[in-house]
């Protein structure tokens, strides 16, 4: 508590290319304690060769969704402390834009970080590490975030540790599943890929020509005003029990990538039909319904294509999903039953952990930090493009 | 054609395709379980003459609209671009029989290995002098003559992998060694279910770019000497080049490009 209220107080050390992420900061400048800032850097190198448990503090901000975890991990398991989220949603009929998603992360972030300290009952002094997003994303979102992570790392005294958005996804699917090598399905609203560890690097095998599969349906839900709360997908999910009809749209798999730009512009000609002539059979002769249960079925139809590709191609027979996509229960249903036909099994998360969160980003971010892995302050930029394959992956064998 | 060992140890209960089950044929043997579909050893008119029978069975997790149309389409088209392979001098299968509404496709039967097993023994556990190893680079020039000669003829694979090439070794050389992989022989390319006619630079240098990318997550250690295959490829045809030149574009496109930093 004290401690969070200290990042206020020393906000002013910064250089003044922060200055956006302390307007929210001054809100409780008043409070002088800085009781967890006097642990000097030399007692916790130290403490860092006998140590059995660690904690990180996670940050993530990579899209519309602000989230704040701590995590603990000892030798032999790992314990979620807080895992807070706070997420913009923008009016039907609208995406969230850089410049508002930042200012919302900007706007949130001093509150939630607090609430996740309290909720883990962590000071600041026990905490190890700060990481945070370093990409890809959306750049003005990633750098608000990025600005709280510094300010709390130069408060408290901690290291950085700069984590790759997609890294994060997977290290948190395999832990909290289980699942031991599989072949991961990554699909947000940002990024679509069919990813396989081998030699130290999450290898990526396919993924989107073009936009990738959330954005997709984000776009389409714009095109019929579909709510944005909780989720654009969500609600199209809801509307897709009840299609019956299953309308022709492109299916475009090339290889192991897959293309989805055309089958949105499909969908969109079809939505604007429908919205000039209505549904029923003089007007367009199919339904709203009709429409996001074709959508959905075509566009997983091609993504459980890619991954059984790829799980053939490396002789895998476990699929992970991660990504915000993967909390769709269709899409679970349909990799499920492919993975059972070839003998293996489907690890699926719930919005907790498939829905961008802070403690994967903690999660990932303590292995590298176990592993020595620091990022220096002068490091510590953003980047909207972060391949999956630039990470070494020093904590698996 | 991946994990085949593993596939005969633990063999699923698969409910044969009908042709499979007429009294008359060879009691097949199911090779694999490849993305596409199942891959059964059987025979074709005679006793002794071998064949592939590709089985895209129904996938049951695909709206059955949808998957009826998959199928039917690929069957024909892979059976048209077969033909077509064979008659402008490609080493491909030669297509025996199909029945796109029942999902098979009967296929000649390739002796030998997919390419990708072969590289991967001669890799073994090493990595040091692979950018020296002589015959695992002329591998690789087969490899690029025969993308090449492919690509010359009009045919855009779609799906190029080490997998999807057979590796079929000197005729005399199959009594002698069996389950041995050298690297001599003939590349046959398979598997083009996913395959279309073009003669776009854009299609080319994609299907190349596929093949690079597959090749690098699957052999990572031999990445090094892949620009042999491009090397090959380049001699294979007049056009070549400017596939080639293309191909860069291709490297550098939108998600593709890393931008660290």
């Amino acid at each position: 508590m004290a401690a969070v209220a200290a990042a206020a107080a020393v906000s002013s050390p910064l250089p003044p290319s922060t200055s956006p992420s302390s307007t929210t900061a001054t809100t409780s400048t008043t409070t002088k304690t800085t009781t967890t800032a006097s642990s000097p850097p030399a007692a916790a190198a130290a403490a860092m060769s006998s140590k059995s448990s660690w904690i990180a503090l996670g940050c993530e901000g990579s899209a519309n969704k602000l989230g704040i975890g701590l995590i603990r991990h000892t030798p032999t398991s790992t314990t979620i402390l807080s895992n807070l989220r706070h997420t913009f949603i923008s009016p039907p009929g609208t995406g969230f834009l850089p410049k508002d998603t930042a200012l919302h992360h900007r706007t949130e972030f001093v509150a939630l970080a607090r609430r996740a300290l309290a909720e883990a009952g962590v000071r600041p002094a026990d905490v190890d590490c700060i990481c945070f997003t370093q990409g890809p994303g959306m750049g003005a979102p990633l750098t608000s975030v990025a600005i709280g992570a510094r300010t709390l790392a130069l408060l408290w005294d901690r290291p950085l540790v700069g984590v790759n958005h997609c890294v994060g996804h997977i290290e948190m699917g395999r832990e909290v599943t289980g699942a031991d090598n599989p072949v991961v399905l990554y699909v947000s609203g940002g990024n679509s890929q069919v990813i396989a560890y081998a030699e130290r690097r999450y290898r990526i095998f396919g993924e989107t020509l073009d936009i990738a599969v959330g954005n997709c349906l984000d776009r389409f839900a714009r095109v019929l005003s579909i709510s944005n709360d909780p989720a654009p997908g969500y609600n199209i999910e809801q509307l897709a029990k009840k299609g019956t009809r299953l309308l022709d749209l492109p299916y475009v798999v090339k290889g192991m990538d897959c293309s989805f730009s055309g089958i949105l512009a499909s969908a969109e000609a079809l939505a604007a039909q429908l919205l000039q002539l209505g549904p029923g059979p003089e007007g367009a002769g199919f339904t709203v319904e009709d429409l996001c249960f074709s959508l959905q079925e075509t566009i997983f139809a091609m993504l459980v294509e890619i991954t059984e590709r790829a799980m053939a191609h490396v002789g895998s027979s476990q699929v992970l999903i991660v990504g915000g996509v993967g909390c769709n229960e269709r899409l679970q249903e349909m990799i499920a039953s492919m993975a059972k036909e070839r003998g293996g099994s489907v690890f699926a998360m719930d919005e907790r952990f498939c829905i961008d969160n802070g403690i994967m980003i903690a999660h990932a971010g303590l292995l590298a930090y176990r592993t020595g892995f620091r990022t220096p302050l002068e490091e510590s930029v953003c980047t909207q493009r972060f391949r999956t394959d630039d990470v070494y992956v020093n904590w698996r064998d | 054609m991946t994990a085949t060992a593993a596939e005969a140890a633990a063999p699923h209960d698969f409910p044969l395709p009908k042709i499979l089950t007429n009294p008359a044929s060879t009691p097949p043997t199911l090779i694999t379980q490849g993305a596409e579909g199942r891959l059964y050893k059987t025979t074709y008119l005679l006793p002794d003459i071998p064949c592939a029978l590709k089985y895209r069975p129904p996938k049951p997790w695909r709206h059955p609209v949808l998957d009826q149309r998959l199928t039917k389409h690929r069957i024909l088209s892979e059976a048209r671009i077969l033909s077509k392979c064979r008659r402008d001098g490609l080493r491909v299968p030669d297509v025996y029989a199909l029945d796109e509404a029942a999902g098979w496709l009967m296929l000649e039967w390739v002796q030998g290995t997919p390419v990708r097993v072969n590289i991967n023994q001669r890799l073994g556990s090493r990595t040091e002098g692979i950018e020296d190893d002589e015959e695992l680079k002329d591998l690789m020039r087969r490899i690029g003559a025969a993308v090449g000669k492919m690509h010359s003829i009009g045919v855009i694979h779609g799906d190029l992998t080490t997998s999807n090439m057979m590796l079929k070794p000197p005729a005399q050389q199959q009594q002698t060694t069996d389950g041995a992989t050298g690297l001599e022989g003939e590349i046959v390319i398979i598997d083009l279910g996913l395959a279309s006619g073009g003669v776009h630079d854009e299609d080319r240098a994609v299907d190349l770019y596929v093949l690079e990318r597959a090749f690098g997550s699957t052999h990572p250690r031999a990445e090094c000497i892949f620009g042999e295959v491009l090397d090959a490829y380049r001699q294979s045809y007049k056009q070549a080049g400017v596939t080639l030149k293309k191909l860069e574009d291709v490297r550098m496109r939108g998600r593709k490009r890393s931008m660290l930093g």
